[in-house]
């Protein structure tokens, strides 16, 4: 079993900070490195597989630095988001080179098993170069996964791929696992963290904004005050018989229609239509104005 | 061969840009052959061809192709991170790198050479131009390898080094043929089989240290950098 640490990481490109003095510790299981695009996910990614120097902080794998020590490589795999693969050699050579160059017993034995791990085998001798996107990807997930690391570090796994193989994809990071591996893997989707992980890191702007169990994390999310913008045949007697609703916080009425500030998004969503129907007052559109995963992810950072 | 050696080879020859190799050493064979068979003084052609061409274009424009793609085309297309994520000392992956490399360079550009020093004077000159072809060769690559670590930008470096520094500063600045691998490699030949043909300032015992230096140096820089060699991320 193997920890990954990281303390009072902070990494900058002159001026810019891409990532602020996060720390953690990551043990066995699966673990969502969960933020938006640009958040400093891919930044942190390299600091722990040793592909980049942090600016300030350490970064250890069992108390080894992971920067300049080829070393850990032995317990460390990555996926790195950069789909780059040599296309002229094909799934099994591309592995099995992988096997070689880390000097294993029976490379060609472990080069199969890593194969059959991401369910390649009917395709593993044609050129990596005819793939398509996620077929890659899993050539590359057996790649790192060949000398059966404690610790997988997946920049992104789930791009490209098609929702049988991400499928395919989630069950072989929750075998790791439970196995007793430590996976971890990013995403700017909250859905696939939800379906792959119970605990998640949430960075937003390059700091930690949260960390723990998904649900509770889920909870902060979902009961933020939620935006609708919503247009009626009488925006200001829908406005009057929203206000008195209990899950309505605020009603702002002005020439385009409502902006309606709900804190509880179900209560809300079900009042509308009940309301609307009472009134006579036909709703002609109702849009949720704050969804993007940034607002969701400013909010925890508020919070 | 090593795993490495063997993912470099197919790396360099399956890229297209290994068919650029080709044209410059038929140029070079294609000249010398003219020339000896129009029955041309090889006082007249030797030096253009063997030194204007052969020494000062074809060698290190070959080298700059073949140093500058062993390496700096995987960082460029990110396939260098299979090969970094290994628990392998790094010198372990710059030597075979180089010597994929200052080998290809080596036997692309010696064969010509040989061909046409023979044509010009003896089978003496041959051996000699393509001996000290295969040092040059080893030099550049080196140095071009570990230019491919230190700058986003090898070939273009390395083309300075090769037109402006070694092609154009040599003519006029003497000082600076102390630090041309061109000038080594014809201080290296002419002593090997001393002819009227090859001509230059820097003596020998310094062709050889420097040649040497050159190699090391350079070879032991790049397994620095390769140390510290980092992947900037997509959103920086």
């Amino acid at each position: 079993m193997s920890t990954l640490s990281l303390t009072g990481v902070s990494r900058w490109y002159g001026n810019v900070v891409a990532v602020n003095d996060i720390s953690m510790a990551l043990g066995p299981g699966v673990t969502g490195l969960l933020g938006p695009n640009g958040a400093g996910k891919t930044t942190l990614l390299h600091m722990m597989a040793g592909f980049l120097s942090p600016s300030r902080g350490t970064v250890t794998l069992d108390d080894e630095p992971t920067w300049r020590n080829p070393d850990v490589y032995r317990r460390l795999g990555l996926v790195s988001e950069r789909e780059a693969v040599q296309g002229f050699l094909t799934a099994y050579e591309f592995v099995l080179a992988s096997a070689k160059l880390h000097r294993l017993a029976d490379p060609a034995a472990a080069a199969r098993r890593a194969i059959d791990l991401v369910e390649l085998e009917s395709a593993q001798d044609r050129r990596i170069g005819t793939y398509s996107k996620g077929m890659r990807q899993r050539a590359r997930v057996a790649a790192a996964l060949v000398h059966d690391p404690q610790v997988l570090l997946l920049d992104e796994p789930f791009n490209g791929m098609d929702p049988r193989q991400r499928l395919h994809m989630m069950q072989l990071l929750h075998t790791l696992g439970d196995a007793g591996r430590t996976i971890l893997f990013s995403s700017h989707i909250l859905e696939e963290v939800e379906q792959v992980s119970g605990t998640v890191q949430v960075m937003v702007a390059g700091r930690l904004a949260a960390s723990g169990d998904f649900r509770t994390i889920r909870r902060l999310m979902t009961n933020r005050p939620h935006v609708f913008a919503v247009r009626s045949t009488d925006d200001r007697a829908l406005a009057v018989a929203l206000i008195a609703e209990p899950s309505v916080s605020g009603v702002e009425l002005d020439r385009t229609g409502l902006t309606v500030r709900a804190g509880d998004y179900g209560a809300f969503t079900r009042a509308l239509p009940r309301i609307a129907l009472d009134r006579g007052i036909r709703v002609r559109q109702l849009v949720p104005s704050d969804e993007s995963l940034e607002s969701v992810f400013s909010y925890l950072v508020e919070a | 061969m090593s795993t490495i050696t063997w993912i470099t080879a197919r790396g360099l020859f399956g890229r297209r840009r290994f068919l650029l190799l080709l044209p410059l050493p038929l140029v070079l064979l294609g000249l010398a052959v003219l020339c000896r068979s129009l029955g041309v003084d090889p006082g007249q052609w030797g030096p253009p061809v063997l030194v204007g061409l052969g020494l000062a274009v074809v060698l290190p424009v070959v080298a700059l192709i073949v140093g500058t793609g062993v390496l700096g085309a995987e960082i460029d297309d990110g396939t260098v991170v299979h090969i970094l994520t290994k628990p392998l000392p790094r010198w372990q992956i710059v030597l075979p790198k180089l010597g994929v490399a200052a080998g290809v360079a080596a036997a692309t550009v010696a064969v010509p050479l040989y061909v046409a020093g023979v044509l010009a004077d003896s089978v003496r000159l041959g051996l000699a131009l393509a001996g000290a072809a295969a040092l040059g060769a080893l030099a550049y690559s080196a140095l071009f390898l570990a230019l491919s670590l230190v700058t986003r930008r090898p070939v273009l470096l390395g083309l300075v080094y090769v037109l402006i520094w070694e092609g154009l500063l040599g003519n006029f600045v003497s000082g600076t043929k102390v630090l041309s691998i061109q000038q080594y490699v014809i201080a290296l030949a002419d002593r090997i089989a001393p002819t009227g043909l090859l001509e230059t300032s820097v003596s020998v015992p310094v062709a050889s240290v420097m040649t040497a230096l050159v190699s090391v140096g350079f070879t032991v820089l790049a397994i620095d950098r390769l140390r510290s060699f980092s992947v900037a991320g997509e959103t920086s």
